[in-house]
């Protein structure tokens, strides 16, 4: 966090320390990562451990996107830390009275179970990619099928077997990696605008709903480039799996709000004023208007009258409605996170919106260049793997 | 009480220039007018942290907003320009239940005369600093153990493994912790624990012209602070949150968080 060039102005008292904005976009951007990652992983597990067939052509996508974003979700934690140098301490010397210190645990069982299970997932496409190579690329293969070229029935029937305990694992760890975020802000007495058991809840809800889209947007940005033939059953899926999650989303985010009002708490007096002036246009016109309400309305139509749409309709209700979830769900991370920094410990006073700069280190370049990381990531695994079965998808044809 | 009600330039320099002599008759070793609370042992080298349980007081009906506190906290522990260990907040509460409370720049140059569109039926100054609880929410949190309370009671933190998340200035109920913009790790008041382990008193205590601001130690049976502790009707900030603090109050008011 650098100093501002200038004091913030400040709508009645804030303690003097409390004007500066300690989590900045970086802390917005992490919970952001991590519910995607979870929400990916949720999808891929509806079909690996609950057979939902019509997600088949999505289910290696949906680990992928998990993977890969889960690899570049540590980056902006560590440009947001003062001293990343030492973040490993978190890992090694964690103090467990700490709910951060469980990071280390939680993100390294997950990063465990996830590769062991793209393992079992990818070995049959690795070892045929091994065997039609030569050379280096297939000393690579080789090594990646960890020099086991057994694909009979039965061991494959035993991957199958082991790609369901680790899905079936898996989603509470992945659950409880993002889950446990929504926690750290949740857990905090010192913050009205956090402290809340639904938390956790509703940011693992959230977080599901914003993999959801992403991988919406994923199979039919992939698929149109590729030429590939989208699959009705599969969209018409997921765009209720995605209206499910977003009610449940903003049913609890709704609640919480409610609750307080109706409570009429020490806490709400100071949170209204928050939400009507300081975050009135990212809470009230982007989270609940464009993010919320629009989308429900597009994915009321989408499911509803699912038989009746052509599949260009039911497609561009699904790709709008995710454009729409993600906006609502970054929108929703920005409120919490920045919006609780607005508000003064003092309950008196909360200073000026934060914008972050362009350039500066922890700034809005920086954050887009995480997540192209990402998503480049996704690429070259896609490179690597091949993410579509029988396509060739964003891979080389396997 | 009159103090800070309404304030005039005269008064003001007035509180200045005793200001300054109070820091003057302390700092050459004599006892100012009423004071709480010397220690008595300066220059002791064999510190052994077991006789000790710090206690900070504040007499919020002593204090005259002066700010040397902030003064000489900022320039012994060289807090940069923006964050603050220690301020003082001003508070003007009128009948019609209207009130201001204000500390512009933590009130590190003491308080100009403002004028607020209501009779003000009471106000008074309370500085505010870092509690150094007995159940603390800041280093709990505190991911690697950098944050911690020492056998004497001070809240501290190490500077050498804190990494700088930021996670215990957002814990702290008081406002009193922030991330250092050059050593980029968490910073807040030590009771100037360099001071208080040779046996002096913190320097804010020290500045204090008209003795709002006492230290005592527990641990000392004969120790005025905790005589008055013990003895008199004393209350802490936000007693809801049970962070138990061990930075007391005389005189204050129930709008004060």
């Amino acid at each position: 966090m650098m100093p501002e060039a200038r004091i913030p102005e400040v709508i009645g008292f804030a303690f003097p320390n409390d004007i500066h904005i300690t989590w900045s976009l970086m802390i917005v951007l992490y919970p952001y990562l991590t519910g995607i990652v979870a929400g990916a992983f949720v999808i891929s597990a509806l079909y690996h451990l609950f057979g939902r067939e019509e997600l088949k052509p999505i289910a290696r996508l949906s680990l992928a996107t998990s993977f890969a974003f889960l690899l570049f979700a540590t980056l902006p934690l560590l440009n947001h830390l003062g001293h990343p140098e030492r973040a490993l301490n978190i890992i090694f010397t964690p103090n467990f009275s700490s709910a951060m210190a469980g990071f280390g645990i939680l993100y390294n069982t997950y990063m465990l179970i996830l590769l062991l299970e793209i393992w079992f997932v990818w070995r049959k496409e690795i070892i045929m990619i091994a065997r039609r190579s030569r050379g280096l690329r297939r000393k690579l293969y080789a090594a990646m099928a960890l020099w086991t070229y057994d694909v009979s029935p039965e061991a494959l029937e035993k991957d199958r077997a082991a790609t369901r305990v680790l899905a079936a694992i898996g989603i509470p760890s992945a659950c409880l990696l993002h889950g446990y975020v929504g926690f750290l802000f949740g857990a905090l007495k010192a913050n009205p605008w956090w402290s809340t058991p639904l938390m956790p809840i509703i940011f693992l809800t959230s977080g599901i709903t914003s993999g959801i889209a992403v991988l919406i947007l994923l199979y039919l940005i992939s698929m149109k480039l590729s030429g590939g033939e989208i699959d009705d059953e599969t969209v018409a899926s997921l765009n209720r799996w995605l209206w499910l999650f977003m009610i449940i989303t903003v049913s609890l985010e709704l609640l919480e709000i409610m609750t307080l009002a109706y409570e009429q708490s020490a806490e709400w007096e100071a949170i209204h004023p928050l939400l009507t002036t300081r975050l009135s246009f990212s809470f009230i016109s982007v989270q609940l208007i464009i993010g919320s309400l629009i989308p429900f309305i597009l994915l009321m139509m989408a499911v509803t009258m699912n038989r009746y749409l052509h599949s260009k309709v039911r497609n561009t209700l699904a790709f709008v409605s995710s454009v729409l979830l993600l906006i609502q769900v970054f929108s929703m991370r920005w409120n919490v996170v920045i919006g609780g920094q607005l508000l003064s410990k003092s309950y008196r006073g909360f200073r000026e919106t934060y914008y972050p700069h362009l350039f500066e280190k922890e700034g809005i370049l920086a954050g887009a260049g995480i997540i192209v990381l990402a998503l480049a990531g996704l690429i070259v695994f896609a490179r690597i793997l091949p993410v579509f079965e029988g396509s060739s998808g964003l891979s080389e044809q396997a | 009480m009159k103090v800070g009600t309404q304030g005039n330039l005269t008064r003001r320099k007035f509180l200045v220039f005793s200001g300054t002599l109070g820091l003057t008759l302390v700092a050459g070793g004599l006892s100012g007018p009423g004071r709480y609370g010397a220690e008595g042992d300066e220059g002791r080298v064999d510190y052994n942290w077991e006789d000790h349980l710090y206690v900070y007081l504040i007499d919020t009906t002593r204090c005259i907003g002066c700010g040397m506190c902030v003064q000489a906290c900022k320039r012994e522990n060289a807090v940069p320009d923006g964050f603050f260990r220690t301020w003082v907040e001003r508070y003007r509460i009128g009948e019609s239940g209207r009130m201001q409370v204000d500390s512009p720049n933590g009130a590190l140059n003491g308080f100009q005369p403002s004028p607020v569109d209501f009779k003000v039926s009471k106000g008074f100054f309370v500085p505010k600093m870092c509690n150094h609880c007995q159940n603390t929410p800041c280093t709990q949190v505190c991911p690697v153990g950098a944050s911690y309370t020492t056998k004497d009671g001070a809240v501290l933190v190490d500077h050498v493994r804190c990494i700088g998340c930021g996670y215990c200035v957002q814990a702290c109920p008081y406002g009193s912790r922030f991330l250092h913009p050059v050593t980029r790790v968490a910073d807040k008041c030590t009771w100037c624990y360099h001071r208080i382990t040779k046996g002096l008193r913190p320097a804010c205590v020290l500045a204090c012209p008209v003795g709002a601001r006492a230290f005592g130690n527990l641990k000392n049976p004969d120790d005025p602070v905790r005589r008055i502790i013990a003895t008199q009707r004393v209350a802490v900030l936000q007693p809801e949150l049970l962070t138990r603090p061990n930075c007391y109050y005389i005189g204050i008011d129930k709008e004060v968080r």
